[in-house]
């Protein structure tokens, strides 16, 4: 059997096993070595995924490089990626050398912030890889822990705060998915993915409590990790921790917050409620549109408001995930193909936000847009790379940024008029916010007498950002790269989605307007 | 050769941009200009020898998604071979200029180097404008399109020192937003309805668009108008017309050079080419030809006359080319596509002349750009000045009325107008007195800046004037070039643009038996290239009223389709005669715009050389229309308070009371409640305590999960 996904998934913990083990003491030459390991590791662990993505066939819409084995007590562990799933993977082993070498600067507790990383991306690679219920959960829910140690550990001055409002907030979610993921053991007596993703559940209509539920039982399920996944990406109106957990986690946590842990939400959608509910997701279709292009407009509104950057762009990040869970529930081809893009994406795009303001306030120790203006004077590169990533966020073609918004829009434009309408403000919106941020910390004349010694990035700053650099660029001008991995499996689930509906005539779809 | 022409100018911008440091700023500078004229050249050749079939260049693939196939590739039809040579040449003479212009400037420090920067952004701005007019699908289109949005924010803000260059730049790029939304709308609704937004499917299919209906936002419309509606309000921001105009006098902020390339030949003209392209869509969509018609004549004489006031020579040129651009759109609205395409080449180079010559103005004035502190400058800058009265003899519309002799802007604009007249009664003739009115006001504030700037009595700063020069040959080579454009372009350009079908219909590539035999029997095949000397008269006002009342959902009323959508650059709808029909406007509407152009002089005379104490008398008596007018008819303010500041607000309050107040509060008073009481159960909350409960969490987890396995076996 091929290994090979499982040796991608747990590389990083045998690094992560190694500097617990091995390395002692905390003067300077320990905390290097605890930073090279880590950055080795995250290196040998991307360069491995890579071996996984050439030998990818995406024409075979089914999981490949399965691995399944006996675990204790029938607890089967079984691993595989489809087009859906590779690309994930491949985001989190590409940007984690990069967090790791962004987080160069630490010097709090070193080797304990390069495990709780090490341990993250495994259980991060574990989601996405995972093929069976319980193995999902074990990775979705313990990818908590080293989150929460880092936003409680070396966030900023609230972070106590911030850290248990994160873990509660994504927690309680989940409960819900426990006992969904329970019921549907007990349904189809198996916890294997694939086998679900093909099993029909019920739907018969019926009445709790006198209220009548539509699509029966998928609609319920629905519902439980619809819980789950909403505040994971995060959703309106359950978005509140991100702001909060973002202001205070340190850089490096901000940037794979955003950049992956966000996705996975996501990926929940389309692993879990699409594919096993297609009835409960068209029941519940119109709703999250709604809710996403309200996601869209609010969030948007907010983000101009701000007065922190990380604020800022946590809400701006709120907003894309608004498109992504739009062209996710418009199901079809262009929406899904979108959402998908959108996620990685916004992966490059939003770490590269976040560690922009990682590079000023490791200089300043501030996030306030107030302290800052006119860095363009002294630090041109830096200006630069912000505007690059400040028009990719805008969603300005040729960057990557584009190809998401202007798909899931297009593909909702196809289900709801109206609520592509609404959405598509948001682009206006978000031209409005992000240049304006840009304006007030980088553009002017530089009059604050703190700024006037500031340096412009530093080699190894800049060596962080290349990469990011040329994947915006490079997936805007050729998103091929991205959809031609994923089109065929997404083609497939539309397909399944559809079949599965047409063998269900007549639910009621929650009536919001939908035309 | 298309593709060098494309590329050029971003290997000039990627060199100009981070070659610096490699091969000096010099160098860059070069480097940059030298591949803008390349690509000059190359376009000249294109265009002189481009044959009838529309050619295609694949150069990558694209966005694909299921049916949705885009790709990177060049579409060359007249339109774009148009765009080609307008583009190219305005662009290089402009990098050539900016070689004197950029060379000190006040606004930047020793040890700034910005001169490579700016040529850098020249040369982006240019590639986008390029990859705008080169698409062969919507898509393309649209990244040109906000491409040149991008390039045109960086340089309205070059200055990025200025706060209100910055507020510019920003405002430019949001309200050009607001038309990218309708645009982007308009792509959406093509694809729903064509499952394709390639041109040359989505023209295939504009015949049955007309006949479609289709549900958007829950009203059932028609699916042309709906889309070319969507489409024009992208055309609307872009193009700086009425409602979405307020971005372009204050992109005047950016330095000179950018204001012609940029605000005045090129892209600006975007939403008029965006309009001619998709032309067969258009000629389906009878209801918003009349809106954009409209709107355009509107703009036209609104700019106009915010124009007669304005002190600043370069918001007096930015109002005159939103005006002006006006008068495209409202040729394209009558559906005489070529006429628009004819103004924009004409306008091209006596704008851009103009602004230059502004430029040269302010730079040798030091910078200051108050034209009430000009005057009698003719004498220092005998060059730019006799550059500028050309330019002013262009737009105003000089020539001998009745003949095809003239300058620039006496053929095309005048062309406009009388195909206006003949767009059909009443709504061709309201549009006529628009138009004409608008041409009395053109002449007025062109000549009065004329004579503020360069005749009577030096005014302002003393030393300022005394130090006044002429300036640089590298920034007047360009002036004579453009001065040559302004004379000739209009007499060169008249036959294959207004002349007749013999002339015009080759030159776009339309196949010319065909439709000789359409239609209106008297207005078929005859010789109508005669310009206006023929009186038709009466019958001549309604020749064009099928046009407008039925929009040709009834070819065979009018003896069978002339022409297939996609086939030729432009597409004339059956039952489109306006290009013939123009050319029987009754005499008095010929000399209409002629005698507009020497009331309008004749009041400037008046008002700034006769008797110079009257605008100052006139605007105390009119107190409150000179207020009216000087303030830009209050759209900055009305905005503001209508959208901006609501808009902050709301943010605002959303954020205070919606996730402040509602959200973390109400729906999840739960966590509120919880999370300060387990951060008070974290005692001290160090950090150490983190670590048991993180113990905590694993142990919970794997009782869980060993619960369930166990269970589950």
């Amino acid at each position: 059997m091929d290994n090979t996904l499982s040796l991608v998934t747990f590389l990083p913990l045998i690094g992560a096993l190694t500097l617990a083990l091995f390395l002692r003491g905390d003067d300077a030459y320990a905390r290097r070595n605890a930073k090279r390991v880590a950055l080795t590791t995250t290196a040998a662990t991307f360069a491995v995924s890579l071996l996984i993505l050439v030998r990818f066939d995406p024409t075979d819409t089914g999981f490949q490089f399965v691995e399944e084995a006996e675990w204790l007590g029938g607890f089967t562990y079984k691993m595989g990626v489809d087009g859906i799933s590779i690309l994930f993977v491949m985001l989190t082993t590409f940007l984690m050398p990069l967090v790791i070498a962004g987080a160069w600067e630490v010097e709090h507790r070193v080797k304990d912030y390069m495990i709780a990383f090490l341990v993250l991306e495994t259980l991060m690679i574990g989601v996405f890889c995972a093929l069976d219920l319980i193995l999902f959960y074990l990775f979705f829910e313990a990818g908590l822990i080293p989150m929460f140690l880092i936003i409680g550990i070396w966030g900023g001055a609230n972070r106590i705060y911030a850290a248990f409002k994160f873990f509660l907030y994504t927690f309680l979610g989940s409960v819900l998915m426990l006992v969904a993921m329970i019921f549907m053991y007990a349904e189809a007596g198996t916890t294997d993915i694939p086998t679900l993703m093909n099993h029909p559940f019920g739907t018969e209509d019926f009445d709790i409590l006198g209220i009548h539920v539509s699509g029966g039982v998928q609609t319920l399920l629905w519902l439980a990790f619809f819980a789950s996944f909403a505040v994971k990406m995060p959703m309106w109106p359950v978005h509140t921790w991100l702001p909060d957990a973002h202001v205070q986690a340190p850089t490096a946590g901000s940037v794979v917050l955003a950049a992956i842990l966000l996705k996975m939400g996501g990926y929940g959608f389309l692993r879990f409620s699409l594919p096993m509910f297609p009835v409960g997701s068209e029941v519940m279709g119109p709703f999250v549109l709604w809710l996403s292009a309200i996601a869209v407009v609010y969030t948007s509104l907010v983000a101009l408001a701000q007065e922190d950057m990380k604020k800022l762009i946590a809400y701006s990040s709120v907003a894309h995930m608004g498109f992504v869970t739009m062209g996710i529930f418009s199901v079809n081809q262009q929406g899904l193909d979108g959402a998908i893009f959108q996620m990685l994406s916004h992966g490059f795009i939003s770490g590269a936000l976040f560690l922009c303001v990682g590079v000023i306030y490791d200089r300043m120790h501030t996030r306030e847009i107030e302290a800052y203006g006119g860095l363009v004077n002294r630090m041109p590169a830096y200006a630069a790379v912000f505007m690059l990533f400040t028009m990719a966020n805008v969603g300005l073609p040729g960057t990557s940024g584009f190809v998401g918004e202007f798909l899931t829009l297009m593909g909702v434009f196809q289900v709801n008029t109206l609520i592509a309408v609404v959405a598509a403000t948001g682009v206006i919106l978000s031209a409005a916010y992000a240049l304006w941020l840009y304006r007030r910390v980088v553009l002017g004349d530089l009059i604050k007498e703190s700024l006037k010694s500031i340096t412009d990035m530093t080699p190894r700053e800049r060596a962080v950002f290349a990469p990011l650099v040329v994947m915006t660029i490079l997936l805007g001008v050729y998103p091929a790269l991205v959809t031609d991995i994923v089109g065929p499996s997404v083609s497939a689930l539309v397909e399944r989605v559809e079949t599965a509906r047409a063998d269900v005539d007549g639910v009621a779809r929650l009536a919001l307007g939908g035309e | 050769m298309e593709t060098v022409i494309l590329f050029a100018p971003l290997v000039g911008a990627l060199i100009a941009g981070f070659g610096r440091r490699l091969i000096g700023e010099a160098a860059c500078q070069w480097t940059a200009t030298g591949l803008l004229f390349l690509s000059a050249v190359l376009s000249w050749v294109v265009f002189l020898t481009l044959d009838a079939e529309t050619g295609r260049v694949q150069i990558l693939r694209w966005i694909e998604s299921g049916s949705l196939a885009t790709d990177w590739a060049i579409r060359m039809d007249r339109l774009t071979a148009i765009m080609l040579i307008v583009i190219t040449t305005v662009s290089s003479l402009v990098h050539l200029y900016s070689f004197g212009y950029m060379a000190h400037d006040d606004n930047f420090r020793e040890g700034d180097h910005y001169k490579a920067r700016f040529f850098a952004y020249l040369s982006l701005f240019t590639f986008a404008m390029l990859a705008l007019v080169t698409a062969d699908n919507l898509v393309q289109m649209f990244f040109g399109w906000e491409g040149v949005g991008l390039a045109s924010y960086l340089l309205i803000g070059f200055y990025f020192r200025k706060p209100t260059a910055n507020a510019a730049a920003i405002k430019a790029f949001v309200v050009n937003r607001v038309g990218d939304f309708g645009f982007a709308l308009g792509m959406f609704a093509i694809f729903l309805l064509v499952d394709s937004i390639n041109l040359s499917d989505v023209f295939a299919a504009a015949p049955e668009l007309a006949e479609t209906t289709v549900g958007f936002v829950g009203f059932e419309v028609n699916a042309a108008n709906l889309v070319c509606a969507l489409l024009f309000v992208g055309a609307m921001g872009k193009s700086a017309q009425l409602l979405l105009h307020t971005w372009l006098p204050d992109a005047m902020e950016g330095p000179t050079p950018v204001s012609a390339l940029i605000h005045a030949a090129t892209m600006v003209t975007a939403g008029v080419f965006l309009v001619c392209r998709m032309s067969p869509l258009f000629e389906f969509a009878p209801n918003v030809l009349v809106a954009v018609a409209y709107i355009g004549a509107f703009t036209a004489f609104f700019a106009a006359s915010v124009a007669l006031v304005q002190n600043d020579i370069k918001r007096v040129i930015a109002y005159s080319t939103c005006s002006q651009l006006g008068y495209m759109f409202a040729a394209a609205g009558v559906g005489a596509y070529p006429l628009a395409m004819y103004h924009l080449l004409t306008h091209a180079f006596f704008k851009a002349l103009l602004f230059l010559c502004a430029g040269s103005v302010i730079h040798g004035m030091h910078h200051e750009q108050d034209m009430r502190n000009y005057g009698g400058l003719r004498r220092r800058m005998p060059y730019t000045f006799w550059a500028m009265m050309i330019g002013t003899l262009a737009i105003t519309g000089v020539g001998i009325p009745l003949t095809h002799i003239g300058f620039a802007g006496f053929l095309s604009k005048d062309a406009i107008v009388e195909a206006s007249y003949m767009a059909g009664a009443p709504w061709g003739v309201g549009l006529f007195w628009i138009l004409t009115a608008a041409a009395v006001m053109t002449a007025f504030y062109n000549w009065r800046s004329m004579f503020m700037t360069f005749f009577g009595e030096p005014r302002g700063d003393k030393e300022t004037h005394e130090h006044a020069h002429e300036s640089p040959p590298t920034m007047l080579i360009p002036l004579g070039a453009l001065s040559v454009g302004a004379v000739l372009s209009g007499m060169v350009f008249f036959a294959p643009f207004f002349g007749d079908d013999k002339d015009m219909k080759p030159f776009f590539g339309i196949p010319h038996e065909v439709s000789a035999a359409g239609g209106h029997g008297d207005h078929g095949a005859d010789d109508h290239g005669d310009h206006g000397s023929d009186d038709h008269g009466d019958h001549a006002a309604d020749v064009h009223d099928g046009h407008a009342d039925d929009g040709h959902s009834d070819p065979a009323g009018h003896g069978g389709p002339a022409q297939r959508p996609g086939e030729g650059a432009v597409f004339f709808g059956p039952g489109n005669e306006i290009m013939h029909a123009a050319h029987d406007a009754p005499t008095w509407v010929v000399v209409a715009p002629f005698a507009a152009m020497l009331i309008g002089l004749g009041f400037a005379y008046l008002m700034y050389i006769r008797r110079p104490e009257l605008p100052a008398q006139l605007a105390r008596n009119q107190r409150h229309l000179h207020l009216f007018l000087l303030n830009k008819w209050y759209f900055d303010e009305i905005y503001d308070a209508v959208f901006t500041r609501p808009a902050l607000r709301l943010g605002a309050l959303l954020w205070k009371r919606g996730d402040g107040g509602t959200i973390d509060g109400g729906i999840n008073g739960l966590a509120m409640g919880v999370v300060p009481f387990l951060t008070r159960l974290a005692g001290r909350a160090q950090s150490g305590y983190l670590f048991h409960y993180a113990f905590a969490m694993v142990i919970g987890l794997g009782i869980l999960v060993t619960w369930f396995a166990v269970r589950g076996a």
